[in-house]
């Protein structure tokens, strides 16, 4: 089980992804967690940062696994390392 | 394994391939779900028809009851693959809806709402940490536990960490953290059920008990799985329909997580009026004057205990000579009796009553306003920074300890182990969180919803004229709500009501003004809520006893039948002890749930992260960082918090770390295991080329000449 060139950039690109996604999630809940009494501009009725804690960031979430799940995919795809699937 | 040949012996849940398993799975549950509609309606007819409110209970609690005991009995197993599981072919979907249920207990169901409800901006923090932590959840953990494919975390642990040591920490972890957390499912269970039927609050616990242990005791991972399905449905429905409908009677337009924004700016607007009612202002000046009497009498205890007690038996003498009729002299005579019999029952007595009043004198019912963030004021005196900072900095770091607790709990992450591939395993939590968000988005609009019902049509209604579902529920607990008309005007002041953040989504249906049936559905949904979640805690705390403490540790030589047959009866052990000790009503058993992310996330997080991710990571390393960040959670907490504290008989005084609330003790715990993980590994060597073939094994969805570690 060696590990080739190609092994080497699937798993930095791995950690690049990882870690571009980490600091989405990292904004979205603690930046704006921790400004949240400056961003209390009214957006549709609730005060914006109201509205991150309840929806916005509740839907970051989803949409950070979700690409995550799909940019993998890819990925294990393109540099051979997809599982063979009995469907 | 994906694509195995399934051994069990269920017929409705084993299938050939994984796309006619997935098509056959569709219509079964879609069947089941429209029966379940079906179910509902029927009794809504009824229920006109006149069919009384306890049957309508009944009917709700024996048909979900045998619904779950039913699924049990037909994927019945004894296979370990499928018994601990599922046998790996739970489509990502399925997973998904499966983890929502497992994961979203009586805490979510019931009383999340309830939280917004009394705290407003800050309850949030629970929203955002229980699905933050699935983007951890996602990057770090699912997708290489799934490649490693064993049965349990202990058994990652154990393997990456060459032995039993750490394997052995696990185990205690695991048990600790589950533990607590299920006693607090079988406590919400008693509830519900003691509620949706009437009957005795032991007798609750042990039928849906029965419940839990059919399912679990004879199908293990695979009949928990589609039971959570199942439950998972009925939750959603339960919990989407009312909100619904009071977003249609408020507002007109039936999608309330887009509109409530409107009602919170109403709800904004009505705080400001109710902070300067002159009624209110009475209701608080009134409470703030019982408050001072209870202060004055504390400063001197026994003189005003002498006081009181002459006073009570004057009044008593008075009574019986002037011949007053009999439930007066009784009522004075009992006043008498409740007098403090000696001075430190009174210092008790008298604290406790000052408290209570001094709670009645803050403006609002003492709830924060809905939308403010944080106490206290940034531009304010220094009083007022230093509570704004210490407000925000505990909102933070509780997020930070829910979200880590969240990709720590093994419940939660032992359901990737049953997924057909680790591509499936990813797509699992995607599907995972989109099924929590469903609910965890709804519940802030429910809580503004309420709020807006209740300071638009319950304050200032007249006390004669009060829904018939205050008294209903003031009856059943009044810790739950209670109404009394302090300043006597006959009018219903927010002051003059207490409200139990529990029975808020339980009585939203009768707030709304819905039919029975809703309110029998809603508690169904709790009910399916509790259960699903106390299912997956029994089988990894078994699962610890069973798997990893005998057959890995003590027996490795035991036959797969026999390791089955002892998870079962490890079950049925755990389960009755749970429920004993549930049965007790522990006080904090809040507290205890929200201790557990905190234990989970200083105990596992750091060892498993660095498991994966940091190939240097040692056996002695991980050990350290697991009982040193467990050990620095648990002292905080002994040190800080008051149930804990009397349990250990800690005396000094309070110190809190930077005013961090215990809630948040995995804040110190966390940091402190990855530090000492990294430190204590670096000064020991390096881990054999076993185990760094093992890292490279769960990275990579397939290598070539890969080892194979799945369990079998």
């Amino acid at each position: 089980m060696e590990l080739t060139e190609q092994h080497r950039i699937y798993w930095q690109k791995n950690l690049r992804i990882t870690s571009i996604l980490l600091a989405i999630w990292f904004i979205v809940t603690y930046v704006v967690g921790f400004f949240a009494r400056d961003l209390n501009f009214t957006f549709f009725g609730w005060p914006f940062s109201y509205w991150v804690a309840a929806q916005g960031a509740q839907a970051i979430y989803v949409l950070i696994i979700v690409y995550y799940a799909h940019y993998m995919n890819n990925l294990d795809k393109e540099y051979g390392c997809a599982e063979v699937e009995e469907d | 394994m994906a694509g195995t040949t399934p051994k069990g012996t269920g017929g409705m849940f084993a299938a050939s391939s994984n796309v006619a398993f997935k098509k056959q799975l569709n219509k079964i549950y879609a069947w089941y779900t429209g029966g379940f509609i079906a179910f509902v309606l029927v009794l809504a007819v009824a229920e006109q028809m006149g069919l009384s409110r306890a049957w309508i209970g009944y009917l709700f609690l024996a048909a979900t009851v045998l619904l779950y005991a039913g699924i049990g009995v037909m994927s019945r197993t004894s296979d370990p693959a499928e018994y601990y599981v599922a046998g790996r072919r739970v489509p990502a979907l399925y997973n998904g809806m499966a983890t929502g249920a497992d994961w979203m207990s009586a805490a979510s169901f019931i009383g999340m709402a309830g939280t917004l409800y009394l705290t407003g901006y800050g309850g949030l923090a629970f929203i955002m940490g229980w699905t933050g932590g699935y983007c951890l959840v996602a990057l770090f953990l699912a997708p290489y536990l799934r490649k490693f494919g064993q049965f349990t975390i202990p058994d990652f642990l154990g393997a990456r960490y060459e032995g039993n040591l750490c394997r052995f920490l696990g185990i205690i972890a695991a048990i600790l953290c589950s533990f607590t957390y299920v006693v607090a499912q079988i406590y919400g269970v008693g509830l519900i059920t003691t509620r949706l039927a009437g009957i005795p609050f032991e007798l609750g616990i042990f039928l849906g008990l029965g419940g839990i242990l059919v399912c679990s005791f004879l199908g293990g991972m695979r009949a928990v799985t589609w039971t959570q399905v199942a439950q998972y449905i009925i939750l959603i429905i339960a919990y989407l329909v009312p909100v619904i409908w009071l977003s249609i009677v408020q507002t007109s337009f039936p999608i309330p997580q887009l509109i409530y924004g409107y009602q919170l700016e109403k709800v904004t607007a009505k705080e400001e009026v109710l902070l300067k009612d002159p009624k209110e202002l009475q209701v608080r000046a009134i409470y703030q004057e019982r408050a001072d009497v209870f202060a004055a009498k504390l400063k001197d205890i026994p003189a005003a205990l002498v006081a009181d007690k002459a006073d009570a038996e004057k009044k008593v003498a008075d009574l019986k000579a002037a011949n007053a009729p009999a439930d007066q002299v009784q009522a004075a005579e009992k006043a008498l009796a409740s007098v403090p019999a000696d001075a430190t029952k009174a210092k008790e007595v008298w604290t406790k009553a000052k408290a209570a009043n001094e709670a009645g004198t803050k403006p609002l019912a003492g709830m924060p306003r809905q939308a403010q963030q944080f106490a206290g004021d940034p531009n304010g005196d220094d009083k007022a920074r230093i509570a704004f900072d210490t407000s925000r900095r505990n909102f933070l770091a509780l997020i930070f300890c829910l979200m880590v607790g969240t990709a720590a709990l093994p419940h939660i992450l032992m359901r990737y182990y049953t997924t057909p591939s680790v591509k499936q395993a990813r797509e699992s939590v995607s599907w995972s969180l989109f099924f929590i968000f469903l609910l965890y988005f709804t519940a802030p609009a429910l809580a503004v919803l309420v709020k807006y019902q209740v300071f638009n049509v319950l304050v200032g209604t007249p006390f004669d004229q009060l829904p018939a579902w205050i008294g209903q529920w003031a009856k059943v607990d009044a810790a739950l709500l209670s109404v009394v008309d302090i300043n006597k005007d006959g009018i219903l002041q927010l002051g003059e009501m207490k409200i139990g953040g529990d029975i808020i989504v339980l009585a939203t249906p009768e707030i709304a003004g819905l039919p029975y049936v809703i309110s029998g559905m809603v508690a169904a949904g709790g009910l399916a809520a509790a259960l699903s979640t106390a299912d997956g805690l029994l089988l990894t705390i078994a699962n610890a006893l069973s798997h990893d403490l005998y057959y890995k540790m003590i027996n490795p030589n035991a036959p797969a039948a026999t390791r089955v047959l002892i998870s079962k009866i490890l079950l049925v052990i755990v389960a009755l002890a749970a429920a004993y000790v549930a049965a007790q009503k522990p006080a904090d058993i809040l507290f205890l749930v929200s201790a557990a992310f905190s234990f989970a996330a200083a105990a596992f997080f750091p060892a498993l992260v660095l498991g994966i991710f940091w190939k240097r990571a040692t056996k002695w390393g991980a050990a350290a960082g697991m009982i040193g960040g467990l050990g620095i959670t648990f002292y905080y907490m002994a040190t800080t918090q008051p149930w804990l504290r009397s349990v250990f008989n800690v005396t000094a005084p309070v110190e809190l770390w930077w005013g961090i609330l215990p809630i948040s003790a995995g804040i110190f715990g966390i940091p402190l295991g990855f530090a000492l993980i990294f430190v204590v590994s670096y000064f020991t060597s390096a881990p054999n080329k076993e185990i760094q073939i093992l890292i490279d094994h769960v990275r990579y969805p397939t290598l070539r000449g890969d080892i194979d570690t799945a369990g079998t």
